[in-house]
C-alpha cells in the first residue's frame, strides 16, 4: 500500500466515523447553549440505537421491511426526545445536580437497551442497515468524491445540519432565547422569557439529537447492536462540544478530527505497521484530551451559567 | 400596546414572604403620571422584591394592583411590559456575550419571526429611541466590551424600546462614577416630562435632586409618604434608618504622633500586580497606635496590591511590613493573622466570607483551630452558637438566625459579619478596603463608629477607600496613593476635596 492510498483511506473511514459524533455534539451544543450539559448523551445513544435496529430486526421479510430503517430513525428519536424530557424534568425542574443526573441517565439508557436486547434479540444478529447513497456526478470526482460524496444519506444529512444548527442558535429567536437562558437566565426571565421552557424544549431537541446518533451507529455504522455499541460515543461528544466552544462548525471540526484519529489508529493496525497497537487504540482519546488541555479559555464566548440550575426566587 | 396608558398605579396590601424573612408587609403605594417617585430604604428594605411584584417577577402573598383603578394580575413580565410597565435592574438584565441589538431583541416579540429574527427592525427602533432621548448606543457593540456606563445607557434604550411608559429604576447609579450619575440624573429629568419613573436609591441627594415625591420603605413597610421639597436629606435619612443619622467624625484636634515609632510601619514596599507590573512601588507609611491613617487614590492605583501584601495573600518583592515589632514581609496569611493584623478585603462576598457557610461558622472562620472553638479535632458546636450570638447582638447582624448562610444576607449585614469577626479578635492593626462601598447611610454609620471607637482603644488603621467624604471624616491622616507611590501624607483636618482631588490625579504640587 503507498502512502496516498493510505491516507486517502483514512479520509474515506474517517469521515463516516464522525457523524454518529458530529450527532450527538450537534444536540448536545443546543443543550449546553441553553446552560444544561447532559452527559446521558450515552444512555440517550445506546437507547437509539437499540430501538431503531428493532424494526429492520422483526419487520424483515414482512410487507414492511422496506421503510423499516426509516421507522427506526423515527423511533429512535421519539425515544431519545422522551428521554431527554425526562432528563429536562429531573434537571430543571427538580434541579437536580446536573453531573449525577446525566451520569444515572447514562446508565438506565445503557442498561436498559442491553437487558430488553438480551431478552428480545439475544445474540449478536445483524441487519441489512442504510444503504449507500453515492450523489450522481459529484462522487465521480477523484478522491473528493470517494471521500465526500460516495456515503449513506445520514452522513450528509449530519454535514448539512452543521449550517443548519448555526441558523438555529444565531439566527432564529429561539436560537437567541437558548443562549440567553444558557449565560444569563436572570436576564432572559426579566424579558418575560420562560427559562424552564426553553430548556425543556433544547434537552429533547438535544435527545432526539442523541437518539438519531444511536441510529446511525446500529444501522449505518456496525448494522447491528450489541452492549458496548455506543463505547463511549456519548461523552466524547460531550467533550466534543467544550472542544468546539459551543459552536457548531468547531463541533463538526472536533468530531472529524477525533474520527479521522480513530481511522488513523485502524489503517495503522490493518497495515500491519510496527507500532504497538494498545498506542494505536488509545490515541484518538489521547489527542481528545490534549487538545482539550491546550485550548485556552476563550473569554465570554460559552454559556456561563452552564451546568446552575434556575430558581426565580432565589436571591442574589 | 394592547392597553389603554397608565395614568395612575396603585398597590394595595401588598405583601411578599421569602423563608424566615418577611420582605414586603402589606405596602400601600400609588403613583400618578409624569411624575417621578423615589422609593428609598436600606439594603433589605423590600424596595427590590416590591418592584419585582410589580413587574411579575414575584407573585406577590397578599395584595392587589391597581391600574386606572382596575385590578390587574401580572404572571410574567410580559404582562407588565404590555401595560407600558419597564424596570431597569440594579445589576443589569444584559446577557454579556452578545451584541446590544440582540439583547433588545430579546425581549422584542415583534422581532420574532416565526423561522427568522428580525434584528433589522431592533435596529432601528434602537436608533430611533436613542436619538429621542440622547441616549447614545452602539447597537453592534458586544455588551462585555461596554462600560459600565454604557450598559446603564443600553439598559435605559431596552427598556424604551420595549414600550415602557412607567420606568422603574432600581438603584440606577449603584455603579456608575459621580460623572455619570449626573449626566444620568439629568438625562432622567428630562425624560420624566413624558414618562412616570419610580426611583429607587438610598443616595438622598440624587432623591432630592430628581424626584417630586419619596416613599420611605424600612423592613418591609411604608413608614413615610411626602413631597420631596419639603424634607431635607437628614430628615430623609433619619425615617429610612428609624434614627438620627449622623456620620461620625474624628478628633484628632491636639494630637502629635510625628515623634511615635508606628504599630503598623510598611518601608520601601515593592509589589508586584497580576501582570507582572510593579504596582508598589517603594510605599512607605507608618501608623501609630490609635491613628486611622486614610489611604486616597482611584481605584486600582496599587490598593489591591497593597492590601493584599499586608494581610500575606500577595509576596512582595522587596521592603519590610512590621507589626508591632515582628516582621512580616512575605509571611504567611496564617502567621499575620496570628500576629494580630485584621483585614476587611475589597469583595466582602468572595473574599470576606464564605457564602454558604453559616453565621456562626462564618464568625469562628480565622480561629477555628484554636482550643475555644474545637478541641480533639471536634468543633465546640455550641461555643460557636453562643458566639455567634453575643456578636449578632453587639454588632446589629441581622438575620433570621446565626445558622442563615451567610451569604443570603444583605451587603450591609454579611459586612457587619465581617466587622464583627475581625473586632472580635481584638486585633493590633486593621486593614480596611472600601468598607462602605454600596452600603446605605445606617450601615456606613455603624461602621465609621466601630472603625473610630478601634481607634479609640489604640488600633492602627489603614481605611483605604474611594470615597473622600469617609477618608476626610475618619482619617488623622490622609496619605494620597498614585501609580504605586504614596504622593503626599496631609494631616486630615488640612485635607480638602480640592486638594485630595488634584493629588489623586497625580498633581502633586499646586
Amino acid at each position: 500500500m503507498n502512502g496516498g492510498s493510505f491516507v486517502l483511506n483514512i479520509l474515506i473511514l474517517g469521515v463516516p466515523f464522525s457523524v454518529a459524533l458530529l450527532l450527538a455534539g450537534l444536540g448536545e451544543t443546543i443543550n449546553q447553549r441553553a446552560g444544561v450539559f447532559n452527559l446521558g448523551c450515552e444512555g440517550i445513544m445506546a437507547m437509539g440505537a437499540f430501538v431503531a435496529f428493532l424494526p429492520p430486526y422483526f419487520l424483515a421479510g414482512t410487507s414492511l421491511a422496506g421503510s423499516a430503517n426509516l421507522i427506526g430513525l423515527a423511533l429512535a428519536m421519539v425515544v431519545g426526545t422522551v428521554l431527554g424530557l425526562l432528563f429536562a424534568l429531573v434537571v430543571v425542574t427538580f434541579r437536580a445536580p446536573q453531573g449525577i443526573a446525566g451520569i444515572g441517565l447514562q446508565m438506565l439508557g445503557w442498561g436498559i437497551a442491553g437487558t430488553l436486547f438480551r431478552h428480545y434479540v439475544g445474540g449478536v444478529t445483524g441487519v441489512p442497515g442504510i444503504a449507500p447513497m453515492p450523489i450522481p456526478v459529484l462522487s465521480k470526482i477523484p478522491v473528493l468524491g470517494q471521500v465526500l460524496f460516495n456515503h449513506n444519506p445520514l452522513v450528509y444529512i449530519a454535514f448539512l445540519l452543521v449550517p443548519v444548527f448555526w441558523y438555529i442558535l444565531f439566527k432564529t429567536p429561539w436560537g437567541l432565547k437558548v443562549r440567553a437562558v444558557g449565560t444569563y437566565p436572570r436576564a432572559a426571565d426579566s424579558l418575560g422569557i420562560r427559562v424552564a421552557r426553553v430548556r425543556y424544549q433544547a434537552l429533547a431537541l438535544g435527545g432526539a439529537m442523541a437518539g438519531l446518533a444511536g441510529a446511525y451507529l446500529s444501522l449505518a455504522q456496525a448494522k447491528m447492536f450489541a452492549d458496548d455499541l455506543v463505547a463511549g460515543r456519548g461523552f466524547i461528544a460531550v467533550a466534543l462540544v467544550y472542544f468546539g466552544r459551543w459552536h457548531p462548525v468547531g463541533v463538526m471540526l472536533g468530531a472529524l478530527l477525533f474520527s479521522l484519529a480513530q481511522a488513523l489508529q485502524l489503517s495503522i493496525q490493518v497495515a500491519g505497521i510496527d507500532f504497538p497497537y494498545e498506542f494505536a487504540v488509545m490515541l484518538p482519546y489521547v489527542l481528545v484530551i490534549v487538545v482539550l488541555a491546550l485550548v485556552r479559555k476563550a473569554r465570554m464566548v460559552g454559556p456561563t451559567e452552564l451546568g446552575k440550575p434556575f430558581d426565580r426566587e432565589q436571591r442574589v | 400596546m394592547g392597553h389603554e396608558p397608565i395614568r395612575s398605579l396603585e398597590l394595595r396590601g401588598i405583601t411578599k414572604r421569602f423563608p424566615g424573612i418577611l420582605a414586603c408587609d402589606h405596602i400601600d403605594l400609588s403613583v400618578g403620571e409624569y411624575s417621578v417617585r423615589a422609593l428609598v430604604g436600606e439594603n433589605g428594605a423590600g424596595k427590590t422584591t416590591l418592584m419585582n411584584i410589580l413587574m411579575g417577577l414575584y407573585q406577590p402573598d397578599e395584595g392587589h394592583i391597581l391600574i386606572n383603578g382596575k385590578e390587574v394580575r401580572f404572571r410574567s413580565p410580559n404582562d407588565a411590559f404590555d401595560h407600558g410597565i419597564g424596570m431597569v435592574h440594579q445589576h443589569f438584565m444584559l446577557v454579556q456575550n452578545m451584541t446590544v441589538v440582540e439583547n433588545v431583541a430579546l425581549g422584542m416579540k415583534s422581532a420574532h419571526l416565526p423561522f427568522r429574527l428580525d434584528l433589522a427592525s431592533v435596529r432601528k427602533k434602537i436608533v430611533e429611541v436613542s436619538e429621542r432621548h440622547e441616549l447614545p448606543v452602539n447597537p453592534d457593540a458586544m455588551v462585555w466590551q461596554l462600560s459600565v456606563g454604557e450598559q446603564q445607557r443600553v439598559e435605559l434604550v431596552k427598556t424604551l424600546c420595549l414600550g415602557a411608559r412607567f420606568l422603574i429604576l432600581d438603584e440606577p447609579t449603584s455603579a456608575l462614577t459621580p460623572q455619570e450619575t449626573d449626566e444620568l440624573i439629568a438625562l432622567l429629568s428630562k425624560m420624566s416630562g413624558e414618562l412616570s419613573i419610580v426611583f429607587i436609591s438610598h443616595k438622598l441627594h440624587e432623591v432630592k435632586a430628581l424626584s417630586d415625591t419619596v416613599s420611605i420603605l424600612r423592613r418591609g413597610r411604608i413608614v413615610f409618604e411626602g413631597r420631596t421639597e419639603n424634607h431635607s436629606p437628614s430628615e430623609l435619612a433619619a425615617l429610612m434608618t428609624g434614627h438620627e443619622v449622623e456620620l461620625p467624625r474624628v478628633d484628632s484636634t491636639g494630637l502629635d504622633r510625628s515623634g511615635d515609632r508606628g504599630l503598623l510601619s510598611i518601608r520601601d514596599l515593592r509589589v508586584r500586580g497580576d501582570r507582572g507590573n510593579l504596582a508598589l512601588d517603594g510605599v512607605t507609611l507608618e501608623i501609630a497606635p490609635g491613628e486611622i491613617i486614610g489611604l486616597a487614590g482611584v481605584s486600582g492605583n496599587g490598593q489591591r496590591e497593597l492590601a493584599e501584601a499586608l494581610n500575606g495573600l500577595r509576596r512582595p518583592e522587596s521592603g519590610s511590613i512590621n507589626l508591632d515589632g515582628v516582621e512580616l514581609a512575605g509571611s504567611s496569611a496564617s502567621r499575620i493573622i496570628a500576629e494580630g493584623m485584621g483585614y476587611i478585603p475589597e469583595d466582602r462576598n468572595t473574599e470576606g466570607i464564605v457564602p454558604s457557610f453559616s453565621v456562626r461558622e462564618n464568625l469562628v472562620l480565622k480561629d477555628i483551630g484554636q482550643r475555644d472553638w474545637s478541641r480533639g479535632g471536634f468543633l465546640r458546636l455550641g461555643a460557636i452558637a453562643a458566639n455567634a450570638a453575643g456578636l449578632r447582638e453587639r454588632f446589629d447582624i441581622r438575620c433570621p438566625s446565626t445558622d442563615t448562610a451567610a451569604g443570603s444576607l444583605s451587603g450591609g449585614n454579611i459586612q457587619k459579619v465581617i466587622l464583627a469577626r475581625e473586632l472580635a479578635r481584638g486585633p493590633k492593626a486593621l486593614v480596611a478596603v472600601y468598607p462602605t462601598r454600596g452600603l446605605d447611610m445606617g450601615a456606613e454609620e455603624f461602621i465609621h463608629k466601630q472603625l473610630l471607637a478601634r481607634r479609640a482603644e489604640g488600633v492602627a488603621i489603614l481605611l483605604i477607600s474611594e470615597e473622600l467624604e469617609e477618608i476626610m471624616n475618619l482619617s488623622d491622616r490622609v496619605a494620597v496613593i498614585y501609580k504605586g507611590k504614596i504622593l503626599k501624607v496631609v494631616p486630615g483636618r488640612d485635607a480638602t476635596k480640592r486638594s485630595l482631588g488634584l493629588l489623586m490625579a497625580g498633581v502633586s504640587d499646586e
